[in-house]
């Protein structure tokens, strides 16, 4: 009798360590998890900047101003322009 | 002798005593269970609550307010977070060397934080608010006790002046107060959420207990605007405005072929992203909000309703000999009087008299009808705040002179959006599309005005008015068939009219053998000598069709010739 309690002792003792290792598990995987979903947050605001910087570089206005400023480039004159046919295979 | 019997031992106390211990054991005892059956009983929730207090939490869960793309992704609008820097000035005390270092660190003026602060009877102040990282980065070193930093959304416009009447702006709290901004304030807020969590001893997260409200991201925007086309819309009539000293002008760029909007721009404006000097005048959004005596653009609608009912034919002719027509105490007067126009000459020519004549022959209900049908009188539904409705009066009220007026646009009031939408018509065939601000995947159902016939022999008379010999030859662009009409009319100011003081328009359509845009101009009160329609709109017309037409690649219907003005006295001008 004494030794099946005994037994019983060191197997409660046992489940009860992992349970406590468990948990402490459970929460550390638990706060990495917070600290990449905080990430992703972040990365999302910064791709809302980035994208918004990008908006701002592409805009029409100033493409054209760098188009004719820097690069000299200029619409063609309409002597200039040839229009071609599509074979009508390709139309749409 | 034996220990048990040792006198030592003999009880010498009454047994009530050894009693009475008991009885104070069992009652302490009773006390404490009591006391544990009141705690884990009738006090348990209470306990609970305050136990779990020490330790989870309720944390806010941010959701941010949807962005507005263009139809091609383009960025427009993106909420992006900023901080906020706020006191407890009972908790605030700081030295003067602190307070410099902390105004020198917000950017505000000493004083002002120093008399912020002094508020001790409030419990908080915004010091600043919306300010960048970096400067809250600042503020945060210097870690000075009560000053606090909360997490605000600030709304960003990369477009800036180009598209703010459209885009409209949001306050300082996120929300939406003008344009699209405030017409689909409800989608594109998001709804922050909440929820419970543990925390352990070093402020960390540890476990989720409940997801009180789930948080929800305002919806995404895809407006049926081509920012390409609106830069080259808004970049045009600004530069119209400026080289005819205008007081103020719009424009408006639509798909015929799905009624969507590609482009608005209005003049005067602002920069939404720096609202600090902002007037009325800037904000009016004229093209949606303003309804204007539109003159001549509306001759079109009286022919074609006198086409459809079959009191005439396109090569009828109608007598304008004297060039003046005397109606009571008013009198119509052409600027150039010829003796007999054809129907189709009157339109190409603008002829006023020509355009009242017909006019009287119809009855005034179907003429109301017309314009009823094609839109005016009523609000474009756009979704903006403030549209313009225009005004129509009931055709019993009409007097004669009214009716002739009319035809030729003045005396009723439209908006550039309104007459735009009503040009639709004839560049399809007849049938008035609802308007959309947002990206459409097909063509709504539009709605059947004029028969087919009649919207062609339109359409022909408006390419005849930008040929040589038309009021429009500037609104011919190279490489396609445009069609369109002038309108020159004398401002209203305080119900009357203003000599010096006019409105020019053009609006028309191309390509005319397939129309694919229509395009609307509006320029208020040039007052750099011209002030035709012809001289004033049709090149910001055609600058804006031809270049538009180019970025959607839509293939030319006529031959690839440069484009020759007619000399400068043989020009047609209408008249106001």
């Amino acid at each position: 009798m004494a030794r099946l309690s005994f037994v019983a002792l060191i197997a409660l003792t046992v489940c009860a360590l992992g349970l406590v290792t468990s948990q402490h598990q459970a929460r550390k995987l638990f706060v990495e998890l917070e600290h990449e979903q905080a990430r992703g947050k972040q990365l999302e605001v910064e791709s809302g900047q980035l994208q918004l910087e990008a908006s701002t570089w592409s805009m029409h206005t100033r493409v054209e101003r760098l188009a004719r400023e820097r690069l000299r480039m200029r619409s063609p004159e309409a002597k200039r322009i040839q229009v071609l046919e599509a074979p009508p295979a390709e139309r749409q | 002798m034996r220990f048990a019997h040792s006198p030592v031992l003999a009880p010498t106390f009454p047994p009530w005593r050894a009693r009475l211990v008991l009885i104070a054991l069992g009652v302490a005892f009773g006390v404490l269970v009591g006391r544990a059956a009141y705690l884990q009983g009738w006090n348990r929730d209470f306990l609970q609550a305050k136990g779990e207090s020490r330790y989870s939490r309720t944390l806010e869960i941010p959701a941010h307010r949807g962005r507005i793309l263009d139809r091609n992704g383009e960025a427009l609008a993106i909420s992006t977070p900023v901080k906020s820097i706020w006191a407890m000035p009972d908790d605030v005390a700081l030295s003067a060397r602190q307070l410099a270092a902390l105004a020198g660190a917000l950017g505000v003026p000493r004083e002002e934080v120093g008399r912020r602060l002094a508020a001790t009877e409030r419990d908080f102040v915004y010091l600043r608010r919306q300010v960048p990282p970096e400067t809250a980065e600042r503020v945060a070193t210097l870690g000075m006790p009560g000053i606090y930093q909360s997490k605000e959304y600030r709304r960003y416009y990369p477009a800036g002046e180009t598209m703010a009447h459209v885009l409209g702006f949001t306050d300082v709290d996120d929300v939406g107060q003008e344009g699209i901004e405030l017409a689909y304030q409800s989608e594109l807020a998001g709804r922050p959420g909440s929820r419970r969590v543990i925390k352990d001893r070093l402020g960390q997260v540890v476990e989720d207990v409940e997801s009180v409200r789930e948080a929800r991201d305002g919806r995404d925007l895809v407006l049926a605007l081509d920012s390409r086309i609106q830069s080259l819309a808004y970049a045009q009539l600004k530069r119209a405005v400026e080289h005819h000293r205008a007081n103020g002008g719009g424009i408006v760029v639509l798909d015929a072929t799905t009624g969507e909007v590609l482009a608005l721009a209005n003049l005067p404006t602002y920069n939404p992203n720096n609202r600090a000097k902002l007037v009325g005048s800037q904000l009016r959004n004229r093209a949606v909000t303003d309804a204007f005596e539109p003159g001549s653009t509306l001759k079109p609608f009286t022919i074609a309703l006198a086409l459809e009912m079959g009191r005439l034919a396109p090569t009828t002719l109608i007598d304008t000999a004297p060039g003046s027509l005397t109606i009571g105490p008013a009198t119509i007067r052409d600027p150039h009087p010829e003796k007999a126009l054809t129907v189709e000459q009157v339109i190409q020519k603008s002829s006023n008299v020509g355009a009242a004549k017909i006019a009287l022959q119809l009855p005034a209900a179907a003429m109301w009808d017309m314009f009823d049908d094609v839109g005016f009188g009523t609000a474009p539904q756009l979704g903006f705040p403030g549209e313009a409705i225009g005004r129509v009066r009931p055709y019993k009220s009409w007097r004669p002179i009214e009716q002739a007026t009319m035809s030729y646009g003045h005396g009723i009031a439209v908006s550039l959006v309104q007459l735009a939408r009503a040009y639709t018509v004839f560049a399809r065939d007849g049938e008035l599309l609802p308007l959309s601000l947002l990206k459409l995947d097909g063509p709504p159902p539009g709605k059947s005005v004029l028969s087919q016939r009649t919207a062609g022999m339109v359409r022909h008379m408006l390419e005849l008015a930008v040929e040589p010999g038309g009021t429009a030859p500037r609104a011919r662009i190279m490489g396609y068939r445009v069609a369109g009409k002038t309108g020159t009319a004398y401002k209203q100011e305080n119900g009357g009219y203003v000599p010096g003081k006019y409105i020019a328009s053009f609006v028309g359509f191309a390509p005319a053998s397939r129309p694919r845009l229509v395009v609307a101009v509006m320029i208020d009160e040039p007052t750099d000598g011209e002030y035709y329609g012809g001289a004033v709109a049709a090149p910001v017309f055609a600058e804006v069709m031809a270049g538009s037409l180019r970025i959607l690649g839509v293939p030319p219907d006529a031959p690839m010739n440069p484009i020759e003005l007619p000399p400068a006295a043989l020009e047609v001008r209408e008249s106001a």
